[in-house]
């Protein structure tokens, strides 16, 4: 009986509904699509930055994420390979041995972090082959090198020119190598195109005396956002005393953090945006209960308790905006969709800056229902608030006042 | 058998002058009354009828409704008394404007939690007492200001009250539409027994009363009670 009567009620002035409710639709309808530029842009972000190199998971050794040299590194038994197999999300585990050196010409040197790879697997998780620019991708069991474009240019070396290593491998060994230069590979960040070496993982596990040795696997994942799932369920799987198993939040917290300050500015803006919605919606109710009050007086004369009138008039103000969220939220879906295959370009020149960090200057938006869930709740739940008053009201209601009225 | 007994009860407004609504009335309604409270404007019947009625509290003194003392109720527990003894039949905008006829006599059985079959008997017996069989579907916007008294008769009955109290029914309405209203009450007060209390200055209204309690000033000036 409630939920006729309310129903009945907003339709008793067909325009105010429509004006409230055209309200919430402009203001969700506006909000999911903010939300979901500000997300997707955050989505592309990670995804540029997690994937161009640290994956979302990896594991190490203990200790090693703090001090990241090569004492810290680990023999890699098949206890992690079986580990991360047993998990469906799991695609692959990307060996890598990475550490530092000095990367010589017969003119120059220049510091450098060579990271020892499975190039068929390193590519399936970065797409690194995509970023050669000269000469053949590097191979397993071959003993070429492939460089970063900006090392090679500091080097004055190129595709088939020789490459010397020299630097400290594990235990303090000394370890020194010659390597011919296969490929040139670009990157968009300046300090990682001046400074990455590639060598397969076997050479330069010979490169620095650390023969079966790793530094971290790199977890390639059907679906990133399981990455927390995969991490709770390695926890339980391994030794946590000996190994590390850590996120891409943990990794980058720089991101995060970056993330979460410019998410809570888009939060702001959508709290002011409903704040006015709100107050539009506070206003329909108060002229909604104002000019009924003779009504109300009958019905609680007649013996309708006033918690239940209460219950009518909160009904009333939920029909409005659930009517607007879900019209709102349908009207948004081709905007969010059309922007999620076609994302904004910010341009070229904007797309060099960007590049400079890694990342693709496009905006595309996101998909994830979350958005759409998050909007319709809010303005749910500034449907309950702004029932509060009304609700108050009632219950004071007399009912030989409000018939006087 | 007594159905409201009220002893000796004042309503009393504070002010610079405080006004005596109802001073000192003290009245035994019994079962099967058709009784009219009259006076002149001001004279303190709708007052009293609300007071009878549950929807005031007096300031003094005792309002026993069958045998309850109802100004000792807290407003909910009025309202739960309200629900399932009185009737009530207000002035004009009696009905709820977004509810059939139907639905508006349903409604009070619907808040007892009624089985939908007796709701749906009562109903058509009802609307077939007040001569608006044929008009259960239509809104009260779609009725004469008389078919609407007629269906707020028929929603105060609806849950077969103990008494129905009625202030000033008639008010609004033509000769035609009171001399109708008021036959159907009448015979509902003599085939069912039903006790009706009114408050009017309508000489029509009076006119069938049984018995008639004049109020001047909020005191009581006159019972009479007609054979």
């Amino acid at each position: 009986m409630l939920y006729k009567l309310a129903w009945r009620n907003i339709w008793r002035n067909k325009r105010r509904t429509f004006i409230t409710m055209g309200s919430v639709f402009f203001a969700v309808m506006l909000a999911i699509l903010m939300r979901s530029l500000q997300e997707g842009s955050y989505e592309k972000m990670i995804e540029n930055v997690v994937s161009f190199y640290t994956g979302y998971v990896q594991i190490h050794k203990e200790g090693y994420w703090d001090d990241q040299v090569l004492d810290n590194s680990f023999e890699a038994t098949p206890v992690i390979k079986t580990a991360t197999s047993s998990l469906p999300s799991v695609n692959e585990a990307v060996p890598r041995l990475e550490s530092f050196a000095l990367a010589a010409s017969d003119s120059t040197s220049e510091p450098c972090l060579v990271v020892g790879a499975d190039p068929e697997k390193e590519n399936v998780l970065t797409g690194l082959q995509n970023k050669l620019v000269k000469g053949d991708y590097f191979k397993t069991g071959s003993a070429g090198a492939m460089i970063a474009e900006g090392l090679s240019e500091k080097l004055q070396l190129g595709v088939g020119d020789t490459l010397v290593l020299i630097g400290s491998g594990y235990h303090g060994v000394s370890a020194a190598g010659k390597y011919p230069i296969t490929g040139l590979v670009r990157f968009g960040s300046p300090d990682l195109n001046d400074r990455l070496v590639y060598l397969p993982l076997e050479k330069a596990q010979i490169f620095y005396g650390a023969e079966g040795r790793l530094t971290s696997y790199a977890l390639n994942l059907s679906n990133p956002d399981d990455y927390k799932a995969v991490v709770k369920d390695l926890k339980k799987g391994l030794d946590e005393g000996q190994y590390e198993i850590m996120d891409w939040t943990e990794m980058m917290p720089e991101l995060v953090q970056m993330i979460e300050s410019d998410r809570g500015g888009g939060i702001i803006m959508m709290g002011v945006l409903y704040v006015i919605i709100a107050f539009g919606m506070f206003g329909t109710v108060l002229m909604m209960i104002a000019e009924r009050q003779y009504e109300f007086g009958v019905m609680t004369a007649v013996g309708m308790k006033k918690r239940k009138l209460a219950t009518m008039v909160g009904l009333e103000t939920i029909f409005i905006s659930a009517m607007g969220i879900i019209t709102g939220a349908i009207a948004s879906l081709p905007f969010v969709l059309y922007f999620y295959y076609n994302p904004i370009y910010l341009g070229d020149s904007m797309a060099e800056a960007y590049a400079q960090f890694g990342m693709e200057a496009v905006f595309p938006t996101s998909l994830d229902p979350a958005i759409f869930i998050n909007q319709a709740l809010t303005v749910l739940v500034f449907a309950v608030l702004v029932s509060i008053y009304p609700a108050i009201k009632i219950m004071q209601i007399d009912p030989v006042k409000a018939m006087h009225t | 058998m007594s159905v409201i007994i009220t002893k000796n009860i004042y309503k009393t407004y504070p002010g610079v002058v405080p006004v005596h609504a109802v001073n000192g009335v003290s009245i035994d309604i019994t079962e099967g009354e058709f009784t009219a409270i009259v006076g002149p404007s001001g004279s303190g019947k709708t007052t009293l009828l609300n007071i009878i009625g549950g929807l005031d509290k007096p300031t003094s003194g005792e309002v026993i409704v069958n045998n309850q003392d109802i100004s000792q109720l807290s407003n909910n527990e009025l309202i739960d008394f309200r629900l399932h003894n009185i009737g009530f039949v207000f002035q004009a905008y009696n009905l709820i404007p977004v509810l059939t006829a139907k639905e508006n006599v349903e409604f009070v059985m619907l808040l007892q939690k009624r089985a939908k079959e007796e709701r749906d008997n009562r109903v058509a017996e009802l609307l077939d007492a007040v001569g608006l069989g044929d008009r259960m579907n239509n809104r009260p916007s779609q009725m004469s200001g008389g078919q609407q008294q007629r269906v707020a008769v028929a929603r105060a009955l609806a849950p077969k009250p103990k008494f129905v109290l009625a202030d000033e029914p008639t008010a609004n309405l033509d000769s035609t539409s009171t001399s109708n209203l008021l036959d159907i009450m009448a015979e509902l007060n003599r085939k069912e027994n039903i006790t009706f209390v009114f408050s009017t200055h309508d000489q029509r209204v009076i006119d069938r009363a049984r018995r008639v309690i004049t109020l001047e000033d909020g005191k009581i000036v006159s019972d009479v009670t007609r054979e």
